[in-house]
């Protein structure tokens, strides 16, 4: 168990800078999610925190220890990589125990413990093969088998579970979350999937850009982004933005005379704003009700528990996710309810969050 | 495209039949030369049946060129050279490819340019070098006057002198010295994915333990293909070990061959030379079939 402190963290390849100063603080036995689209620095950041990358500028200390310029084996982390990056000629067994063999323990213990780590994974009877002759959720426990045994204060995933197929992953997930509950080392975890991260993390870090976007609970994430990238890439499927001015009766759409009744606090008349509405918060009603929008269906997904139609607001794309049963033929004409109290608002130019009604609305539970 | 029909069967396994003909046939007649007598090898044309003295000529043979001390030279040197080879290149290439330092690129450079030299070419360098390995250093010394300097001070005269010249040493490291090898470990190293390097180092392995543990079992193919083709090349080596080798107790099998080879007015003994030559093209088949499977692997693919 340790705690992970990154203060001004950079990272410039050449000249280009990948990661723009970073500060996190990750607690004791926290299971940590880096989430955002691939390019944004989240691998980088892992691999400065592992070791494997330098640290340009700024500090990551790990229990209080600045650890920049020590080797990856003294940080006291085990990495689980994107491809497992198994030894080849090396058996199951001896894959999970190299790390032991290398620092020089006993056979006789090395056994011992591999042998309880294989008890942990499953992966008694499969000791002696090799990793070719393995399955790619083998493979996985294989590379998390290897990354426990040197019983790490810090757990460095990468990516582990975007080789798998959908079924194994969804697997691999809850035992990746069962057996941080049962190792209780604080793990970091770095995903471009969504669904992982909402499901895995006690607490998400969203990247964008080589830049920490928001950082807090999926709960928190989800209810409360704080800028409109958070929005639109947290979430499935991605938050509706509409682009808009305050005026004194709501807010104005672009292209005419609609208007939007929205929260009356806050934003002065004449704020240019674009205001988010994720798709299942919108309320399919029937064309023509008062202060409904309307718009024509382009397209209708169904997904079996519900449907995704996605509709055409003006020339503006729009979707709305509905687990009622409508038919909503594409070409037809629809009415779309939304309640103030599920907008959000953005800057139209810093992207960033604007707290309209910050007091009428209760913290998430947790 | 593969297509199978009949007559395409056929003809593809009429090539192969000519193919195998054409290569085959050269070891045929040595063999069956072999096995004459002297007044049946030299008949016009020979006949192709074998006659039966053949353990006889390989007795004749062996005895006549006492081919079992050089045999084992040979063997001796063509070892050292596949063995060298396989070592060295494996530590260079290792170098070139894991570490950053300057003038890494300069290096690799030179070692490749090597391989437009090849050791025919630069012949008469190599001989001077090898006659004393120390000259190069005498001459700079020389040159600067640090040989002047030391014998006007300590009244001792510089002369630097280690000669290789009928040793095995001498034999060996010029062969040692090309870029062959490491030119396809270079080529091996770069298709090892780096998270391995990388998972080695979060398990504590420094380069060196990373090398032994990792790379080398990984290259284990490679080396086969290296060893063999290089026992094979060394083994057949013959203005080398002609030129530096004026000691009969290091001669070597294939240069001396040519002693069982008829001279011009005695009896033209064809069949004693082509089972000598039996003998000396025995141990390189033997370690081609050995290897062959290694071999083959090591030069098509790389294993995932």
């Amino acid at each position: 168990m340790a705690s992970i402190a990154i203060r001004g963290v950079k990272k410039n390849y050449a000249k280009t800078a990948v990661v723009h100063g970073v500060d996190l603080d990750f607690a004791s036995g926290e299971f940590v999610v880096i989430l955002g689209p691939s390019g944004c620095g989240k691998s980088t950041l892992l691999r400065m925190i592992a070791g494997l990358e330098e640290i340009s500028e700024g500090t990551i200390a790990i229990d209080g220890t600045v650890v920049n310029k020590l080797e990856p084996r003294e940080r006291g982390c085990a990495m689980v990589f994107q491809n497992y990056a198994l030894y080849p000629h090396m058996s199951v067994a001896q894959n999970i125990g190299y790390s032991l063999k290398v620092a020089g323990v006993p056979a006789a213990e090395r056994n011992q413990r591999i042998q309880a780590v294989a008890r942990t994974l499953e992966l008694e009877h499969l000791l002696d093969r090799k990793p070719m002759a393995l399955s790619g959720g083998q493979r996985q426990r294989v590379a998390m088998g290897r990354a426990m045994i040197r019983e790490p204060k810090v757990f460095l995933f990468d990516e582990p579970l975007s080789n798998l197929d959908a079924k194994l992953r969804v697997q691999m997930r809850s035992e990746i979350r069962k057996l941080h509950r049962r190792l209780d080392a604080t793990s970091v975890f770095v995903t471009h999937d969504q669904v992982e991260a909402m499901t895995l993390a006690d607490r998400l870090v969203v990247m964008n850009g080589g830049r920490v976007e928001q950082v807090g609970t999926p709960a928190e994430v989800y209810s409360r982004p704080a800028s409109r990238f958070v929005a639109t890439f947290v979430g499935a499927p991605a938050m509706n933005i509409l682009e808009g001015t305050v005026e004194l009766d709501g807010l104005s759409l672009p292209g005419g005379s609609r208007r939007l009744a929205m929260p009356r606090a806050g934003l002065p008349v004449g704020t240019k704003v674009a205001m988010g509405i994720r798709p299942e918060a919108v309320r399919l009603v029937a064309p023509g009700t008062s202060g409904a929008l309307s718009a024509t269906v382009d397209l209708v997904e169904e997904l079996g528990a519900g449907r995704v139609i996605y509709v055409d607001l003006d020339g503006a794309p729009f979707s709305v996710m509905t687990s009622e049963a409508v038919h909503a033929e594409p070409g037809s004409t629809v009415g779309l309810k939304i309640s103030p109290e599920d907008m959000h608002f953005f800057s139209s130019e810093t992207g960033s969050r604007l707290d309209v009604f910050k007091a009428s609305v209760p913290e998430p539970a947790l | 495209m593969v297509e199978r029909t009949p007559f395409l069967n056929f003809f593809t396994h009429l090539i192969l039949f000519a193919g195998f003909i054409f290569c085959v046939a050269p070891f045929a007649i040595v063999a069956i030369a072999a096995s004459h007598n002297l007044r049946d090898v030299n008949d016009v044309p020979m006949s192709l049946l074998p006659g039966s003295d053949f353990w006889v000529n390989i007795k004749t043979a062996w005895v006549t060129a006492d081919l079992g001390p050089k045999l084992l030279n040979s063997f001796i040197m063509a070892f050292g050279v596949a063995a060298g080879k396989v070592i060295v290149s494996a530590l260079t290439a290792f170098s070139i490819v894991y570490f950053r330092y300057p003038g890494r690129m300069l290096i690799f450079w030179l070692i490749f340019i090597t391989l437009m030299l090849p050791l025919e070419v630069r012949i008469v360098p190599t001989y001077a070098v090898v006659a004393n390995v120390l000259e190069p250093y005498q001459t700079i010394l020389d040159l600067t006057g640090i040989s002047w300097l030391i014998e006007k001070v300590s009244g001792v005269q510089v002369s630097l002198s280690l000669g290789l010249l009928n040793s095995y040493s001498g034999l060996i490291l010029p062969l040692v010295a090309t870029a062959t090898g490491t030119f396809l470990y270079r080529q091996f190293f770069l298709t090892v994915p780096d998270e391995l390097t990388e998972a080695a180092r979060m398990d504590g392995a420094g380069p060196l333990r990373f090398f032994i543990d990792v790379l080398l079992p990984l290259s284990r193919n490679n080396m086969a293909a290296l060893g063999t083709i290089m026992f094979l090349w060394a083994w057949n080596q013959y203005l080398w070990p002609l030129l530096i080798t004026t000691d009969q107790s290091h001669a070597m099998a294939v240069t001396e061959l040519k002693q069982l080879i008829p001279n011009v007015g005695g009896a033209p003994e064809w069949h004693i030379a082509m089972a000598g030559t039996l003998i000396i093209m025995l141990p390189p088949l033997f370690v081609v079939v050995l290897m062959q499977r290694w071999f083959v692997r090591g030069l098509i693919a790389t294993e995932k």
